[in-house]
């Protein structure tokens, strides 16, 4: 990989200990994916920000690099454990509260917005058509990719935390050009999010870097993301193309019985002691139509909804929030039915939930059961 | 061969004919593999040039890494047939000299053998 001479000086440790760490994080990313610079990029979007998943070795390197290390480009957050609003109703223990607190603090320190969403690409202004991003967070950086015309990678924690403290990238892979080797088919009819939800985890099981897609109609909001969500969760590949791509491209159908393996899966239960909405988090626009389809109804068992703070700020403010509690909703910012420790098998057998992504950790992670059903049959089901 | 993160080292080969997932089969206080179905199984990383084919894992791995240099039971360096991320920025998190090998040469690297790395030699690996 060329290097400029700055970004030689860097790598040397001429300006400082925290550059030359990120440097090397940069050459070795970028080595290890063929890359042949360095490219600057506008806006990072960091994971490694739960507890839950980066553990005491990640708290430990935070607070330890914080002292020093500052953002150079506008850097948003992902979801880290819990709300501290609510945190005092789900008895977590005191180290992992203080533990959650440090990380956030360091990050605060960097410089970072504490967002703490999976959804930046709905909660922040999206850049001009082409600009290169760094997002960490892989339904965000399939989302990017696919819908908001920018260019990333899938990125590492690590990488993305580089790019935050250089403002570059190593330019590889997506950033360049990508021409997928594999072109899937959407065959199934009447398609809710679930099933964009599995066509997601299918294509991401099927493709390498980027797929193209076809056969799809008009998709809302809430079926783009959950076709992120899955597509994130399953394999490395981080793009959609949507079309039929070239004739020597591979093409695999996406029928009932591949939806169904899919489904065999990831759905482990018949039914689930709760319900958990929002993975990747609901936007303003998925609350206020939620709120709607609730009028008049109340869920018959707990029922935990994950937005992200702003969102939660601004739904307080036009009544969403009253009409979502009145129905018995718990509204958590903050934190994602993903890698919470809320959710845990002392205490939960099974969690119902429309989305594909919060299935699978939920049952690989927190190791409950999963039952599967779409936003309007949960509806019919447990509401009355 | 490609070097990932650069350095200058010398030490005793540990080779290992498994992948290893940093998170979860290294001991972080002792450099010790933890993981019974591990060929590494019971032996020390510490001190090492530790040889493997590659990382698998969770990426959270590069913090492990990270940790076993701060506890001081890390590897000198490393050295592995196919690159993978968690390995490389754990590495670079940690300042770990890495490189990447062609699979002849990881083929004759052997368990035992003394080797000398210097990633800005022409030759970076002698043996000794």
């Amino acid at each position: 990989m060329e290097l400029t001479r700055e970004e030689e000086s860097a790598l040397k440790g001429e300006q400082g200990e925290i550059m030359e760490m990120a440097y090397r994080i940069l050459v070795a990313t970028g080595e290890a994916t063929d890359a042949e610079k360095l490219v600057p990029i506008e806006w990072t979007h960091l994971s490694g920000v739960n507890y839950n998943t980066i553990g005491d070795a990640g708290e430990e390197f935070l607070s330890s690099i914080s002292k020093d290390a500052r953002v150079k480009v506008k850097t948003t957050l992902n979801p880290m454990g819990f709300d501290i609003d609510n945190v005092s109703n789900y008895g977590l223990d005191e180290n992992f509260i203080s533990k959650q607190l440090s990380i956030r603090n360091s990050y605060e320190t960097m410089g970072v917005i504490p967002s703490f969403s999976c959804i930046p690409y709905e909660i922040f202004d999206i850049p001009k058509d082409g600009t290169q991003v760094a997002f960490a967070e892989s339904n965000a950086a399939i989302h990017a990719n696919s819908y908001d015309n920018l260019k990333t990678n899938k990125e590492s924690a690590f990488s993305a935390l580089a790019s935050a403290l250089t403002g570059k990238s190593p330019y590889s892979s997506l950033r360049k050009e990508d021409s997928p080797n594999v072109s899937i088919r959407m065959k199934v009819d009447d398609p809710n999010e679930l099933t964009y939800g599995m066509l997601g985890f299918f294509a991401g099981k099927v493709g390498d870097i980027s797929v193209n897609i076809s056969g799809l109609g008009e998709m809302d909001n809430r079926q783009c993301k959950a076709m992120c969500g899955g597509m994130g969760t399953s394999g490395t590949c981080a793009k959609f193309i949507f079309g039929e791509g070239d004739s020597g491209t591979e093409k695999i159908d996406f029928d009932e019985k591949a939806m169904q393996n899919v489904h065999d899966e990831l759905n482990t239960s018949e039914k689930g002691d709760i319900i958990t909405l929002g993975s990747p988090q609901l936007g303003l626009e998925e609350i206020s139509e939620l709120a709607g389809k609730l009028k008049g109804r109340t869920f018959e068992k707990r029922c935990m909804i994950f937005t992200p703070r702003t969102v939660k700020e601004q739904a307080n403010k036009i009544g969403y929030t009253n009409e979502l509690e009145r129905a018995g909703c718990e509204i958590l910012s903050d934190c994602c039915t993903c890698l919470t420790p809320l959710i845990n098998k002392d205490n939960v057998d099974a969690v119902t939930t429309n989305s594909i992504k919060g299935a699978f950790y939920l049952k690989n992670s927190n190791g409950v059961g999963v039952n599967l059903k779409s936003l309007s049959q949960i509806i019919e089901d447990e509401t009355r | 061969m490609k070097v990932l993160v650069s350095g200058k080292v010398e030490g005793t080969v540990l080779k290992s004919k498994d992948a290893i997932n940093f998170l979860g089969t290294v001991d972080k206080k002792t450099g010790i593999i933890s993981d019974k179905n591990h060929d590494l199984y019971e032996k020390s990383i510490k001190d090492t040039i530790l040889v493997f084919p590659s990382g698998v894992g969770s990426s959270v791995g590069a913090y492990t890494i990270y940790s076993i240099k701060s506890n001081g039971t890390a590897p000198l360096a490393m050295i592995c047939q196919k690159a993978d991320l968690t390995v490389a920025t754990g590495c670079a998190l940690a300042n770990i000299p890495l490189i990447v090998v062609p699979d002849e040469e990881f083929s004759s690297i052997n368990n035992g053998m003394k080797l000398s790395l210097d990633t800005d030699s022409s030759h970076p690996l002698q043996y000794q």
